[in-house]
């Protein structure tokens, strides 16, 4: 027996017999669609309101790799864990350092030994933190059977990467509780960006019960304790995270947010639609294709973004090993039309590595105490090609420029490539390759140009500096100088913030008269974000958006 | 019975190969779970080979696998921190699967009942429109047909919501999306085999007889006609829960189909394997239980396999 027989009794013939007739199908077909959309309205409208109750919906973009602060190294696990935790210190909306967890610190005179003090703060179940639960969690992050990606970010620590490598005892490492309420630690070497490191995610405190009861504390909400100004209430894998205020938290007068839903959308343009239809607040990203459309709108808001886009020459190849064409190259391109008419995010022209956003000696911005470094200047960018022995772009070898697949990458390379064949008449191709095969192949150094990009790991521009010391794992282009080398050692080994800039600015200066690296523009953040809401923190690195003083009006 | 056991050791070779060859083509493809832009210093990356094995000859590396495998552990996501691919598996395929019913029953049925109507109104405005239609759902590729429904409905009308997954009016966009192209080769695959049918002299036997057109086309065309269809069924299956990445993409339904393209962009080798191994044994068991009803309803076919086989 067919599904077909059952469909054919008797009742049903004459039903069917009678539309057919009268060529109503349709009729019906369409009445069906119009009952369906119709009871369909109950869902969006109700997503309207919630406004008025302190709640916000925001679109971190992406499931959350992980959320176990020791474990994590995305931008979006850590915008995330933003929210729920509280470091030693935490940044505020001007990015300087403010306590949190700890209420004071004295560094020792060698820059060498820190001493916390912490407040009465409590764990989102209600409990005391105490120094021990920092002790707990930094030599956990540190374990080598923790695997942490980012358990580099504490070898600034005595004795931190020797226990991570095996080679060294867990008791030596140099973090201490001198009792419930006082947490010291001591460097290898002076650090001055230790500091803000306090405030970055891997140096979270976990809750100790949890953790050491098994595995699953940090995929279960209901398990998840922090101690940041919202908790954890669920999260539907690939779909929403929800928290609400953490009343155990210590500063949770200033907390005005009752519930803030983090939506793991990665249809960035689904997310824009989401955003037009008032089911999202707020959203970080903003479709490449709608930036020239929404320019003039106050909901497209433009952050600065301490990071740089740059391309990567490979000086081991002829002819980017002469320092004339590397030179030319930069010379010859027109960031600023670039910056304007390809990408339309407010992003600056790069003329030197370190962007906007650090804090020099003196307490200014160090990009701002130097200005650029070099000159768009195209008499001598052809002078300096004839001088390599190309005049005019004659006899310069095939080069091809590697970037990995994505829409802006292809607009950049395009209009660079024009900038080039226009400017120099230098004739280079593109490729694209997947993101690991790019990878692989920039580690290789099987490339001649690299589009690059990079984001600091802390607030310091030795985060940029110290990249291309020679052989450096994230230098990628086969350059080295000793002077450069020398003046990093040096920044690395003192204290005296001043003589650390100033060799810095030095080091800087050797890079870009070597050029190596080819900087193109600093990054902007771009996001979508309702007029009603109020209070962002809109951080230039390593987190997208901090919620504890936000509000909507 | 002696079928049976064929066909399950037939399964379990064919899931083997499987296994071994994404595992090889997945080790020879430049990259790995741990690359970065960021170098990671030599140390953390060796804890974090130790911790997952990768440090192991790919031999071991294999033949742990296949043991596991053979226990049902897929093991754990190299990216996502203390997910099991099992975990995984059993959180997103459910919802891929309830998506990929609607769609299927949706494009069978609209599919069966377009086509038949375009049959039997051949060259009339009902052909026409439906034949239009079909090409028209033939031809544009899903995403831009999400893109669109999202457009209209969720946009431009308000009155379903873009994205996510959970109530019924969430499931209806992605299952248009999703049963367009079905529908519409099913409608055409339908209409020619109606039409075919039609001509047949059985039916005009049956014309003769008196019946009315209605009992003639559903008694006595529709179940020779379906057949192609009845065939077609098996690979829509396939088509349906391996295709529908895009639209969960764009809709933002936690399914299976993501993880499919994520693991490779990622490298997360277990949850490539996983999602691979499991995605086939499926197959191969669905194709297994349509054979085995084939053969419960048509006593030929039981005799002929047996042969052949």
């Amino acid at each position: 027996m067919t599904i077909f027989h059952f469909f054919i009794n008797r009742k049903n013939e004459r039903y069917c017999l009678v539309l057919l007739r009268r060529n109503n199908l349709f009729l019906l077909l369409a009445s069906l669609i119009i009952v369906i959309l119709a009871s369909g309205c109950g869902g969006t409208k109700q997503a309207e309101k919630g406004t008025k109750d302190q709640l916000i919906r925001y679109n971190v973009c992406t499931e959350p790799e992980t959320l176990d602060p020791a474990k994590a190294t995305g931008v979006p696990d850590g915008t995330i864990m933003l929210q729920l935790f509280d470091g030693l210190t935490r940044y505020d909306e001007k990015q300087e350092i403010k306590p949190a967890i700890a209420e004071s610190w004295q560094v020792s005179a060698d820059g060498l030994t820190y001493t916390f003090k912490l407040r009465d703060a409590k764990w989102s179940n209600g409990e005391p933190i105490k120094a021990q639960d920092f002790v707990f969690s930094w030599l956990r992050a540190l374990a080598p059977e923790t695997a942490s990606e980012y358990a580099y970010q504490l070898f600034y620590v005595k004795g931190a990467e020797d226990y991570n490598s095996g080679s060294g005892k867990k008791e030596d490492v140099a973090i201490k509780a001198l009792d419930d309420k006082t947490l010291q630690v001591t460097l290898e070497k002076p650090a001055p960006q230790f500091l803000g490191l306090t405030a970055f995610y891997t140096l979270y405190p976990v809750y100790e019960k949890n953790v050491l009861a098994g595995d699953n504390w940090f995929t279960d909400p209901a398990k998840y304790i922090s101690n940041g100004p919202f908790k954890m209430v669920s999260w539907d894998h690939n779909q929403k995270i929800v928290l609400e205020k953490n009343l155990s938290y210590w500063d949770a007068a200033n907390v005005k947010l009752n519930k803030l839903e983090i939506y793991l959308i990665d249809a960035v343009d689904t997310g824009f639609n989401m955003f037009n239809t008032g089911q999202l607040d707020f959203q970080d990203e903003v479709p490449v294709q709608e930036i020239a459309a929404m320019k003039d709108k106050k909901e497209l808001q433009i952050a600065p973004d301490a990071s740089i886009y740059f391309y990567r020459f490979n000086v081991t190849r002829r002819p980017f090993d002469d320092v004339r064409v590397r030179k030319a190259l930069a010379m010859a391109i027109d960031r600023k039309q670039l910056v304007d008419n390809v990408l339309m995010a407010g992003e600056k022209p790069a003329l030197a590595f370190v962007p906007f956003g650090f804090k020099d000696a003196d307490g200014k911005d160090f990009r701002q105490n130097t200005g650029n470094l070099f000159d768009e200047n195209l008499a001598e960018a052809k002078k300096l090609l004839a001088e390599a022995g190309y005049p005019e772009g004659q006899g310069f070898p095939r080069a091809t420029i590697l970037f990995n697949t994505n829409e802006n990458h292809k607009k950049i390379a395009e209009a660079i490539q024009q900038m080039w064949k226009k400017n120099l008449g230098i004739e280079v191709s593109m490729q694209n390759t997947e993101w690991q095969v790019y990878l692989d192949r920039e580690k290789s150094s099987d490339y001649e140009i690299a589009r690059a990009g990079w984001s600091p790991d802390y607030l310091d521009p030795m985060s940029f500096i110290d990249m291309f010391v020679t052989k450096g794992g994230n230098n990628k282009t086969g350059w080295g100088n000793d002077e450069y080398d020398r003046l990093v050692a040096e920044a690395n080994s003192t204290s005296d913030q001043k003589a650390r800039m100033e060799a810095m600015h030095q080091a800087e200066k050797i890079l870009m008269d070597e050029m190596p690296v080819m900087p193109v523009y600093f990054y902007t953040n771009a996001s979508l974000i309702k007029e009603s809401v109020k209070n962002v923190i809109i951080p230039p690195f390593g987190f997208y958006a901090d919620f504890k003083y936000a509000y909507v009006e | 019975m002696r079928y049976f056991f064929r066909r399950s050791l037939t399964i379990a070779l064919a899931l083997w190969l499987v296994v071994t060859m994404t595992f090889t083509i997945m080790h020879l493809i430049p990259g790995g779970p741990f690359a970065s832009e960021k170098k990671l210093p030599d140390v953390i990356l060796r804890n974090l080979e130790q911790r997952y094995h990768l440090n192991d000859p790919l031999y071991r590396q294999y033949g742990d696998y296949l043991i596991n495998l053979m226990r049902g552990d897929l093991g754990p996501s190299f990216k996502y921190e203390n997910r099991t691919v099992n975990s995984i598996i059993a959180e997103s395929f459910p919802v891929s699967a309830a998506l990929g019913s609607l769609a299927i029953v949706l494009s069978l049925s609209a599919g069966i009942f377009a086509g038949t109507i375009a049959a039997l109104r051949q060259n009339r405005w009902q052909d026409y429109s439906i034949m239009a239609l079909a090409t028209l759902g033939f031809s544009v590729p899903s995403f831009v047909l999400a893109g669109l429904l999202m457009y209209i409905f969720a946009y431009k009308l308000q009155v379903l919501p873009s994205a996510l997954w959970g109530t019924w009016q969430q499931a209806v966009l992605p299952t248009l999306a999703l049963a367009a192209l079905p529908t519409a080769y099913i409608a055409r695959l339908m209409r020619s085999s109606m039409l075919e049918v039609l001509q047949q002299d059985y039916i005009r036997t049956a014309r003769a007889k008196g019946l009315s057109e209605m009992y003639i086309v559903l008694r006595h065309a529709l179940p020779n006609a379906i057949l192609p269809v009845v065939t077609y069924t098996g690979p829509l299956i396939a088509a349906i829960l391996t295709g529908s990445f895009v639209v969960e993409f764009i809709f933002a339904v936690p399914g299976l189909g993501r993880w499919f393209v994520l693991s490779i962009t990622n490298r997360d080798y277990t949850v490539i394997l996983g999602v691979t191994v499991f995605y086939s044994a499926f197959l191969m068991l669905l194709n297994f239980i349509v054979d085995l009803l084939y053969m419960a309803l048509d006593p030929r076919i039981k005799s002929l396999d047996l042969k052949e086989v």
